[in-house]
């Protein structure tokens, strides 16, 4: 047998991994689920022919995503997850025992299920008691909220498909609505090196930047993502991302970590020129 | 019972469409127009296109029937659409409901005829009295003085108005307005037949009343002879295909020659082939699509009107007179409250949300839903307004609302049209009779039409439409600073080319 599956980083351009067997593949309302056990990266989750993570490297993403504010933000009490069905960013919220509520709007349903049958070891933390699991639309789920959270993650797979809502500035406009007033907002920011994604990185970022008085980049390197090099974005009303760092508070908390410690922090926040280049122009 | 099976099953059938299918196997070799030889004589073209559709972009020929006219696959087309939608006979328009509206008239009206219609109809219908010589009887319609729109007619002011004009040929009826407000068309019907009156319903909005469960009457089962139908709108077909349909007491072959008047020998078959498969479409599942679209835009209307300072309207105005009854699948919204002009919410959905709508008017806009819209593109609509919201209430202090303004038809719309004319600014055209349009585009009807006189209220909402970024169509004159207007004194007609 030799499966192979690709993954379409460009038309041009495929991310191929050897598959020894698919483990499950399923259609919701809103997109085809595929498990994959791959040669070499793990189990790989798979969302309408897109690769979502891989077992071996999601750590990177989802580490990525989440401390950074944590080192940053003094009181993190109440968190909005968006999307984040597959428990991965919760893995890492629940770590921090000041965190008192975080809420999971996740539309799809059947992806919790999914992944906490093939994914226990991520999608496990959504059973801590603080966390409450939304099955809707997190448009329409953050329109009626303001002044609730601390901090809201924008855990979304990409621009194109059944997320599209989550790109908006609209979206980004509740975000702020419905954060406090030392809130921060974190998205992943798409790959600032092809084409189509750097274009989708500007518009993201153009939008972000109407909306909050201090927004940054930052990056992470992550193997399985198209050109594996991955930028998220830091929006926050007051903090900023490495001038309010606290790096001693995060570290006396004895947060476990494969990749983020605060020193990288302080690094992530410089980007290569080009990059800054791309991010300049539309602010 | 057994009928309604077989008519189903009819319904199954896209004659246009299957003749066509079989053109493409027949693999015919053409020496005919269109030049472009199914594509291959520019590729450009069928780059952007696909081969699939220049290929079917074909001449009138035997095997696929003859638009001007119709014996064979057209022909049972427009009599599988006359079934669908309860007509005596449907025809197949490809000049856009624009040509349909035009043939209702020109089929009723001669020079010198009265038509009575309300004032806010579009403007193709009065394009069609510039073309025929008609005179417009206007019935006032009802305003909401809150929300700045115009009503329907009321049962009462067109009898009025049919016994003052008792020599009036016909009523023309909007089934519905642009926002989904219908008039009483039925009863309007029984007093215009009873004084021998053609009734025409321009039902460019209304395509869905044909199917949907619950809807407003549609202008066939309320017994009116003739019909628009924009297929393009609700159903879903082509930009610029429609249907006329007529009822029993309307003479067929007539209305196919005014038709073939100023309709194109060259019928395109992407349009016709696209009211035949939509056709299809909405007699097999138009239901169950409209029945889900209601659903949407009750959705959408409750989720908007939760956020405060906007109001989504719906059949809570409908007081049985002049708002008869209201399209529910119409998502119309009044802005005017947090202190924006409908137009400019327009422009910010536009601009900084990517998000395009309908149109936008002074107090309100129209988000157009169709049995294509998804549940999150609905979800994106509602949270650009609470967004918008956030970001620009203010207090609405000096902020217009639209409001009626009574024409004064000086002369028809053909012989000012067509007289002596000369180009004012507009502020100085106070008291002259206007020979051309001034519209708001959409909805496109007038503010102004050829014929009417011109007052300060009418300068002062032209200028205050135009700087709060109205699209404004109609003048010669492309940044609508000057009008044209009728020349006062010998008014010997002629054309003015400069």
């Amino acid at each position: 047998m030799d499966i192979w599956y690709s993954d379409n980083h460009t038309d041009n351009i495929n991310f191929s991994l050897r598959i020894n067997r698919q483990l499950f593949s399923a259609e919701s309302e809103l997109q085809r689920i595929d498990i994959l056990e791959s040669v070499e990266m793990g189990k790989v989750l798979v969302s309408d022919g897109d690769l979502v993570f891989t077992q071996k490297d999601e750590f990177i993403y989802h580490e990525m995503i989440t401390h950074p504010a944590m080192a940053v933000h003094p009181n993190v009490r109440k968190v909005l997850v968006i999307g984040g069905g597959d428990g991965g960013v919760v893995r890492e919220l629940i770590k921090y025992s000041t965190i008192e509520k975080i809420d999971v709007v996740e539309p799809d349903k059947l992806l919790v299920e999914v992944c906490s049958e093939y994914f226990p070891e991520i999608a496990g933390s959504l059973n801590d008691k603080r966390v409450s699991i939304r099955y809707e639309d997190g448009l329409r789920f953050i329109r009626s909220k303001t002044d609730v959270y601390d901090l809201i993650i924008i855990d979304s797979p990409n621009p194109f498909g059944h997320g599209e809502g989550l790109f908006t500035k609209e979206f980004y406009g509740n975000c702020y609505n419905a954060l406090r007033d030392d809130g921060i907002m974190i998205n992943q920011n798409e790959c600032p090196f092809y084409e189509e994604e750097a274009y989708q990185c500007q518009r993201m970022h153009n939008k972000i930047v109407k909306t909050f008085p201090i927004v940054k980049v930052y990056q992470a390197f992550i193997p399985s993502y198209p050109s594996g090099h991955w930028l998220f974005g830091f929006a926050s009303k007051q903090y900023h991302p490495t001038k309010d760092l606290n790096k001693v508070d995060w570290y006396i908390k004895g947060i476990g970590t494969k990749y983020y410690q605060p020193t990288i922090h302080e690094g992530v926040f410089a980007l290569p020129v080009y990059v800054e280049e791309l991010l300049k122009n539309v602010e | 019972m057994n009928k309604q099976i077989s008519d189903k099953a009819a319904q199954r059938h896209a004659p246009i469409y299957e003749a066509l299918e079989r053109f493409r196997k027949m693999r015919i070799v053409p020496f005919d127009v269109p030049g472009h030889k199914h594509g291959r004589g520019n590729p450009e073209l069928v780059e952007l296109l696909g081969s699939k559709c220049v290929g079917i972009d074909v001449n009138s020929m035997k095997p696929l029937d003859n638009l001007c006219h119709p014996i064979s696959v057209i022909k049972e087309a427009e009599e599988l659409a006359a079934s669908a939608f309860g007509a005596a006979h449907a025809f197949l328009m490809v000049g856009g409901t624009t040509s349909a509206v035009q043939s209702m008239i020109l089929s009723c009206c001669k020079k010198g005829d009265k038509i009575i219609m309300p004032r806010n109809v579009h403007r193709s219908v009065i394009n069609a009295l510039v073309l025929c010589g008609a005179k417009p009887i206007y019935v006032n319609p009802e305003v909401d003085n809150h929300l700045g729109i115009s009503l329907g007619m009321k049962v009462s002011e067109v009898e009025r108005t049919i016994q003052e004009n008792p020599d009036a040929v016909a009523v023309l009826v909007n089934n519905p307005t642009y926002y989904g407000i219908c008039s009483d068309i039925k009863k309007i019907t029984e007093i215009a037949h009873k004084n021998n009156m053609y009734v025409l319903a321009d039902e460019a909005h209304g395509t869905h009343f044909y199917f949907g469960d619950n809807m407003p009457i549609s202008a066939m089962e309320a017994g009116a002879d003739m019909s628009s139908i924009s297929m393009h709108k609700s159903g879903g077909s082509l930009t610029q295909s429609s249907l006329l349909l007529i009822g029993p007491n309307v003479n067929q072959g007539y209305v196919r020659q005014i038709i073939n008047l100023t309709q194109t020998t060259s019928g395109s078959y992407l349009l016709l082939s696209s009211l035949d498969i939509s056709r299809r479409n909405l007699a097999l599942r138009g239901r169950e699509s409209f029945n889900e679209l209601v659903k949407m835009a009750e959705y959408a209307r409750g989720e908007i009107n939760k956020i405060e300072g906007y109001y989504a309207f719906s059949k809570e105005m409908v007081n049985k007179d002049d708002i008869f009854d209201f399209d529910t699948t119409k998502l119309s919204v009044h802005t005017l409250d947090i202190g924006l002009a409908g137009i400019e919410t327009y422009d910010i959905l536009r601009d900084e949300y990517d998000i395009q709508i309908e149109f936008g008017d002074l107090g309100n806009i129209l988000a157009y839903l169709s049995i294509g819209d998804r549940k999150q593109e609905v979800e994106r609509l509602v949270s650009a307004l609470a967004d918008i919201k956030r970001r620009y209430q203010k207090d609405k202090t000096g902020m217009l609302s639209q409001e009626y303004i009574s024409p004064i038809v000086a002369m028809t719309p053909q012989e000012s049209f067509y007289s002596g004319k000369e180009s004012l600014p507009i502020k100085e055209t106070k008291g002259r009779i206007c020979s051309e349009f001034v519209m708001c585009y959409p909805p496109g009807i007038p503010i102004l039409a050829p014929g009417e006189e011109i007052t300060d209220k009418i300068i002062d909402y032209i200028l205050y439409a135009k700087e709060k970024g109205c699209s404004l169509t109609g003048p010669e004159d492309e940044k609508i600073e000057r009008l044209n207007v009728v020349k006062e004194g010998k008014n010997n007609g002629y054309m003015v080319f400069r």
